[in-house]
């Protein structure tokens, strides 16, 4: 059984394949894992007797033509998933069941997944440490008491922890990356307009968008094989000719043309970083890649401009959720009144700090010297991105500018904790690929990731840099299973 | 210097001229919503034409209707606007019970139209009332408070459905010009079919801003907004009622505070909602679930060759080719379905006598009977049937209302009615001559009397020989006839 939760995606699919596998027995090993790891808090909702029900039914006449077939998977709780309570990490929607399900989980079992349950995130994906969900902590299984990262840390840690061969994740300013450098696994935000938006729960409308985080780089071609899709339901879905991700992967990136920020170089960057992102740019240098020294002059507005645009989007997104409708409600002597202790008691501090930022910065007044202008500089972090890519094929940094903190250690101080997201959200108002892969570890023996973002929609580009890299780093987790009880 | 129809109110010495700007809302005429594919259709129970994007669930994103964009542009084309080939959609953020989003989806800084005209046929001429722009927005669903004594009901059926917010430049000066206005926009649209103009469904309603000035001033005044006002009639009044009460404050001194009012159709007054400094803060901004609206040439051109002969056309076609006057013309466009009526009539029958029929005994009988034209009882072909009975005088035109009565009431065509009833005209001189010379013989007093210059007495024959037919002689044959044997 421990064979099991060792192997990769593609060597589970594999097994299934050539019948060495049952669907049962994977799904089975999965949750009898689950059910010893409840400590790590990464599941909000389970469905492990409809997954094995549905095992047996896919072993019993399942399609094993299937990308995915009878691979139990688990998924952020920011999906829509039918029949099955969507919470988004906040006490509003805690008994909230949806009656339909998100264009991306549906390609997920259109391929023969089966879904094992929903998995711990940040309140509404507001949060880089796992700490604002209603349902509690996430803890890492990488160090006891250390962050996941967030929002997608429920992800990031039962993938770590062995809990899901693969999953997915939504990323508005990192939540996919931070957390899969946190853990020691991969994490895609894919292309903005590349995986429907339809049944996610909605954050930042224009810069939400879900991908792959996996084992490892092949995994996530796979994954994003399955979920990468036009969709009609979206508007800003892209109808773009998309790759062969998974069967079109190569590790050779002779001539590639990697660019080097100098921007990302902050201030009171960790030694460890710093020597994380030397190594990288040595190992592409071994492969055969071109180091180019580029410059991004805006990054440094990047963060501000994101905690402008993000909370503003949120703050019209989370309007709906006022007690009316569905979802948590409170009591109140009227409409306003009802209001006013339904979204009190239903949103935590950190979505309500957001709602605040966000309400501000479009009110009236306020609109032209906050929201308008950080839509400026959005256009500016852009266009340098399209002008380094005049240059460079991709672009590597770190993922991160600090390892995996402890609990506690940043809730007290937002800013701190928004810093997290630095090299990751210019990536996101830009629209454009990233990947974050494991490539190091710090002093405490916790992993670090090394960030390449691509051009739009050269997703394959990316994978394959990093694949190449993969190969070279050879990154153990070598977790000693701690929190088995 | 003032014109004898103009609208003025009149406080002491002062003469204050009324300035009105409408913004109508105009449901769009599609059978699914702006953004979801839930249907639109009027009346049905509540809550079952709602999608999950209508009801604003988790995850759930619009998706344009492209039918509706055309609408918008179709409606752009008529009213002579610029049609802009880039348009965005904002969000109009409010919290209410009927509001499922949050957020109105609307369009703020760049709507899909922009400025155009319509002509308004006065007394004394036609006038140009300025289009400011048009633009494509959500409704919101609609609280109920009278149905639960306890809670708000909240019915989302039209939550979702499509408006057109058309705004009018304040170049209105009288409530019967936004009459006028309302129903020219309202005939337009019904012939681009892109409203049906019903208002007492709601399907159209309109913002009423009102200020007034001192004849001959040139800044504008203080603007009030009216909300919602769902008739003519009640525009009207509601303007009427607020013209007259800026005037008594600015008689008296005082100052008109810019604010939003309601009016009350039960009291006949407007009332204050909220004053400027209690206005929503709408915060707006770009929908990011939508992509800005981006249209083609192609589409504009194409949806171009879509658009149908408009009133101010066809007024034209009618004066010139069928030699209506202006107001004749006028009253036969107003309504699309009427002047295919009006069409379908003179296809086969005289012009004139067309014209007078259906503007005058057609239109009475609808009137009476409440009924759009759509639903007359007498179809075209038997109204042409009848005109061209009249004009071949097979019966006369008194006999002619007899035979439309009965086919007001039986909805046959008028021969068989003539052939059924014996109402045929009679147009044999002989058989008229010998009635002619009964009567002369049954009244010689009044022949002595006639004869002596007592020439108002030829009615009275004429009248006994219609008496002894039944009224169904020819009345030519009878009044030559006559003339030829009296003297």
């Amino acid at each position: 059984m421990s064979d099991i939760i060792n192997l990769t995606l593609s060597a589970l699919i594999d097994k299934i394949k050539n019948k060495e596998l049952s669907s049962q027995e994977i799904t089975k090993a999965y949750i009898a894992r689950a059910e010893k790891s409840k400590d790590l808090n990464t599941y909000i909702t389970t469905d492990f007797e409809n997954a094995i029900e549905k095992a047996k039914k896919f072993d019993e006449k399942g399609n094993f033509d299937y990308e995915l077939p009878g691979v139990p998977l688990a998924v952020k709780d920011l999906f829509c998933t039918n029949n099955l309570k969507t919470t988004a990490g906040s006490k509003i929607l805690s008994n909230f069941i949806p009656s339909y399900e998100s264009t991306v989980t549906q390609h997920l079992w259109d391929e023969g997944a089966i879904l094992l349950g929903k998995l711990n995130c940040d309140e509404f994906a507001m949060g880089s440490s796992n700490e604002t969900s209603f349902f509690g902590n996430v803890e890492s299984p990488v160090g006891k008491k250390v962050v996941p990262g967030g929002s997608s840390g429920g992800s990031a840690s039962a993938l770590a922890a062995k809990l899901t061969p693969a999953t997915i994740g939504t990323d508005t300013g990192g939540s996919i990356r931070q957390p899969a450098s946190f853990t020691g696994t991969v994490g895609l935000k894919p292309t903005y307009g590349s995986c429907s938006r339809y049944g996610i729960v909605a954050f930042a409308s224009s810069l939400d968008q879900a991908g792959p985080m996996t084992q490892d780089v092949s995994d996530a071609a796979l994954m994003l094989d399955v979920i990468s899709k036009y969709d009609l339901k979206d508007s800003t879905s892209v109808n773009f000719k998309r790759g062969d991700y998974f069967k079109s992967l190569s590790s050779n990136i002779k001539g590639k043309k990697i660019g080097i920020p100098k921007e990302y170089r902050v201030d009171g960057m960790p030694k460890e970083i710093e020597s994380l992102w030397q190594d990288g740019i040595t190992l592409l240098k071994k492969l055969g890649a071109k180091i180019i020294d580029i410059s991004l002059p805006h990054t440094k507005y990047a963060l501000p401009a994101y905690y402008i645009v993000a909370p503003a989007e949120a703050s019209s997104n989370l309007a709906r959720y006022d007690g009316v409708k569905y979802g948590y409600r409170s009591q109140g002597e009227n409409l306003i009144s009802m209001y006013e202790n339904t979204r009190s008691e239903g949103f935590g501090d950190e979505v309500k700090r957001r709602i605040m930022i966000g309400t501000y910065v479009l009110s009236s007044g306020y609109y032209d010297a906050y929201y308008l202008k950080a839509q400026k500089i959005r256009r500016l972090i852009k266009n340098d991105f399209d002008e380094a890519y005049k240059s460079v094929d991709a672009i590597l940094t770190p993922s991160t500018p600090s390892s995996a903190f402890n609990i506690g250690d940043k809730t007290d101080d937002p800013v701190s904790m928004y810093l997290n997201d630095i090299f990751t959200v210019p990536v996101n108002l830009s629209g454009l690929p990233a990947i974050s892969i494991p490539a190091g570890k710090d002093k405490n023996n916790y992993p670090l990731g090394l960030q390449l973002i691509g051009k739009a929609f050269e997703e394959q580009n990316l994978l394959n840099i990093s694949y190449s890299m993969e190969k070279e780093l050879s990154f153990k987790n070598n977790l000693q299973d701690w929190w088995i009880k | 210097m003032s014109k004898n129809n103009e609208y003025l109110i009149k406080r002491g010495n002062s003469e204050y001229e009324v300035i009105i700007g409408l913004e109508v809302h105009a449901q769009v005429l599609s059978k699914s919503k702006l953004f979801s594919d839930s249907p639109t259709n009027f009346g049905a129970e509540p809550n079952t034409q709602v999608s999950l994007v209508d009801a604003a669930f988790p995850g759930m994103l619009p998706v344009i209707n492209e039918f509706c964009i055309k609408q918008a542009v179709k409606t752009g084309i008529g009213l002579n606007a610029a049609i802009n080939k880039k348009s965005i959609f904002d969000r109009k953020n409010y919290f209410y019970a009927d509001l499922p989003q949050g957020y109105q989806i609307s369009q703020y800084k760049d709507p899909i139209v922009g400025e155009g005209s319509i002509l308004l046929d006065l007394p004394d001429g036609e006038k140009k009332v300025g289009i400011e722009r048009l633009h494509l927005e959500q409704d919101a669903g609609k609280s109920i408070h009278d149905i639960d004594p306890q809670n708000t009901l909240v019915d989302l059926n039209r939550s979702g459905v499509a408006l057109m917010e058309i705004v009018s430049k304040p170049d209105l000066r009288s409530p019967e010009e936004v009459n006028l206005y309302i129903k020219k926009l309202r005939s337009i649209m019904r012939y681009l079919g892109t409203c049906d103009g019903n208002m007492q469904e709601g399907s159209l309603r309109a913002d009423v801003n009102v200020s007034i000035r001192k004849i001959g001033d040139k800044k504008l005044g203080t603007r009030c907004e009216i909300k919602n006002v769902n008739s003519i009639k009640f525009m009207q009044m509601a303007i009427e009622y607020e013209a007259n009460r800026q005037a008594d404050i600015l008689e008296e001194g005082g100052s008109i505070d810019q604010e939003t009012r309601l009016f009350d159709t039960k009291k006949n007054e407007t009332r204050s909602m909220r004053s400027k400094e209690d206005a929503h803060d709408y915060r707006y901004f770009p929908d990011p679930d939508l992509l800005p609206l981006e249209l083609t040439d192609d589409f504009i051109s194409k949806i171009k060759k879509e658009i149908p002969e408009l009133p101010d056309e066809k007024k034209k076609r009618f004066v010139d080719k069928f030699k209506l006057t202006p107001y004749e013309a006028n009253i036969l466009v107003s309504d699309i379905e009427t002047s295919k009526y009006f069409e379908d009539v003179i296809k086969n029958s005289d012009i004139k006598l067309a014209t007078n029929w259906i503007t005058g005994e057609l239109f009475a009988l609808l009137n009476d009977r409440n009924l759009e034209i759509s639903q007359s009882p007498i179809s075209s072909k038997n109204l042409s049937s009848l005109i061209n009975l009249i004009k071949d005088s097979t019966i006369s035109g008194k006999i002619a209302k007899t035979v439309f009565e009965i086919m007001a009431n039986e909805s046959k065509d008028p021969k068989s009615i003539i052939d059924e009833k014996g109402l045929k005209q009679q147009s044999d001189p002989k058989e008229i001559e010998k009635i002619v010379d009964d009567v002369i013989k049954e009244n010689p007093k009044n022949v002595e009397l006639f004869k002596s210059g007592k020439d108002k007495l030829f009615g009275f024959f004429v009248g006994q020989v219609m008496k002894k037919t039944d009224g169904k002689a020819n009345p030519k044959l009878v009044n030559d006839i006559l003339k030829k044997k009296l003297n």
